[in-house]
């Protein structure tokens, strides 16, 4: 009888055990959760108080970008379009040198050169983003002077280029994960046609890789959007509505981080135009993620 | 005892590394007919046929020795200074599981000829509802092209894949078990096709069902542990096999 009992009590207590340890791991997960949606209401919260004294309009329609001004002028075009150049000029790096990278080393690559080239692509990754930024000031743009005399010493076209180089390692590694997952028999229907391994690569596994493809270059986006320290160091910091990448200019991340580091009486407008330009920041990232979204969904592969 | 020869294995042998996988084989593939190789797995019948289009080049450390001619060529496939993608282009491949690709029926099936460098759209127009109609596959997908080839269902896959490797009119036809995947019904539909493909090409065919070979093919080989055991024309091997491994094979005692 007496271990009869002893053992539903164990039971139980095991019970309460398990409840315990689920209830750490919810929290855990949810952590990431709470973050996120603790982030969205204080940008939301002080984007609020900023659009009390400017107007939407005049946000998304002013050209000038002059917080620090007697007469300060809120339009986020100058700092939106400095951050499309820069990301535009980084994806026309990254797109094309990782896609090869990848079909490179997913498709043509000995096992050898493989196991050598992915270390150093990882090392790419870990070097930090301000020693990029002064790669980009005191090396890039010099080279770049070479060709282009007129180019001013900041300039947006050699940080995009730098941002480029720095997601590489992204594009190409999950590109390549996602070309490797496509199965060796759909290959195998392609050189049983008489394909060669490029046309292999280019006509079957990479549209088959399609929505791992589309998740890198959706990373890729979100890194080169969310970039600071190479456009803050290199890019000039004067906000300067221009689609050109010659041109200096300053980004929204790269405004956030100069005015963030300046002393600025809290509560103050510009105080609080960091929180519209970092919503505005998630916004994009929003939007990318969504697009990213539907194109897998739309090209989802099913073997 | 075998009509014209289109390929024939002559002392053929084949390595993974360092395993024999297959050890002098002799076989002719008659032309215009359906050979079939029977035996129980790990026999080697899938490597002797993934052979005649040299798939097995697509993996370090695989190794032929011996010969499988084509003819009326005359020439070694397997020839190092052979091109195996030349080899490919005559000699086309089926599957074990249908493997269309991640584009639309069309463009699955005019695949081979853009392979080829055909760009004209009057001549894929042609070729892929000619491929369709031999694969027994145009009624169900002609008013559907453009769609994914995945939606279509397996036994519709397979003939897709088979009208595939017809649109760049192979000389032979190289079958891996193509209805193993499949229900008895498109498995029906799929042997039927197999059996008419013979008058345009010439076939050979691998299965593990004894009455699939019975059904579909004009000469049967049965292998066992890498060897050739028996070869000959179907209607005699199930009748009356000269060898007892044969015997004791097609009549279920063993694999």
């Amino acid at each position: 009888m007496d271990v009869r009992s002893n053992r539903l009590a164990e039971k139980r207590l095991r019970k309460i055990k398990e409840r315990l340890i689920e209830f750490v791991l919810f929290l855990a997960a949810l952590s990431a959760v709470a973050t996120t949606t603790a982030i969205v209401v204080i940008l939301l919260y002080e984007a609020a108080g900023f659009f009390e004294h400017v107007s939407l309009v005049e946000f998304l329609t002013n050209t000038q970008w002059t917080p620090m001004f007697e007469n300060p002028q809120y339009g986020i075009l100058p700092l939106l379009a400095g951050t499309l150049v820069t990301t535009g000029v980084a994806l026309a790096v990254a797109v094309p040198v990782g896609l090869i990278t990848a079909i490179y080393l997913s498709e043509f690559a000995p096992h050898k050169v493989r196991e050598t080239v992915k270390p150093f692509l990882e090392l790419l990754e870990g070097v930090p983003t301000v020693v990029y930024g002064y790669f980009a000031l005191l090396f890039v743009t010099p080279i770049l002077q070479i060709f282009m005399p007129d180019l001013p010493g900041f300039n947006m076209l050699g940080p995009g280029i730098v941002i480029g180089i720095m997601i590489i390692p992204y594009v190409s590694s999950v590109s390549e994960d996602a070309m490797r997952a496509v199965p060796m028999s759909l290959r195998e229907g392609s050189y049983a046609m008489g394909a060669t391994r490029f046309q292999t690569a280019v006509n079957v596994v990479l549209p088959a890789a399609f929505s791992g493809v589309m998740a890198a270059f959706i990373l890729g986006i979100s890194r080169a959007v969310g970039e600071t320290m190479v456009v803050a160091v290199a890019a000039g910091q004067q906000p300067n509505f221009t689609w050109d990448p010659r041109e200096p200019a300053a980004t929204i991340t790269a405004y956030i981080v100069q005015v963030a580091m300046g002393d600025l009486p809290h509560g103050s407008i510009a105080y609080q135009s960091i929180f519209a330009a970092g919503l505005v920041l998630v916004l994009m990232t929003l939007v990318f993620n969504v697009i990213g979204h539907l194109l897998r969904r739309r090209f989802r592969e099913a073997y | 005892m075998v009509g014209p020869v289109k390929a024939e294995a002559r002392n053929f042998n084949f390595y993974y590394g360092q395993t024999q996988a297959l050890k002098n084989i002799n076989l002719p593939v008659a032309e215009h007919k359906v050979t079939a190789l029977i035996g129980p797995s790990g026999c080697g019948k899938s490597t002797l046929l993934r052979s005649f289009n040299r798939m097995h080049d697509l993996y370090p450390g695989n190794r032929y020795e011996g010969e499988i001619m084509l003819y009326p060529d005359n020439v070694n496939m397997i020839a190092p200074k052979v091109d195996p993608i030349e080899v490919r282009m005559r000699v086309a491949m089926v599957f074990q599981k249908p493997n269309p690709f991640p584009k639309s029926v069309y463009e699955n099936v005019a695949y081979g000829l853009r392979v080829r460098g055909e760009k004209r759209k009057s001549v894929l127009d042609d070729r892929v509802e000619q491929a369709l109609r031999n694969a027994a596959l145009w009624d169900e997908v002609k008013d559907r092209l453009n769609d994914l080839a995945f939606n279509l269902s397996g036994g519709q896959q397979q003939r897709l894949c088979i009208a595939r490797a017809l649109a760049a009119d192979p000389e032979i036809l190289l079958f891996d078990e193509p209805t193993s995947a499949l229900d008895p019904i498109a498995t029906a539909s799929i042997e039927e096709l197999v059996a008419e493909l013979r008058q345009k090409v010439t076939i050979l065919i691998v299965t593990h069902n004894m009455q699939q070979a019975a059904r579909v093919s004009d000469y049967t080989a049965f292998m066992y542990l890498g060897e050739l055991v028996e070869f000959g024309p179907t209607d005699e091997l199930f009748v009356k096999p000269k060898k007892k491994q044969t015997e004791d094979y097609i009549t279920g005692r063993f694999g």
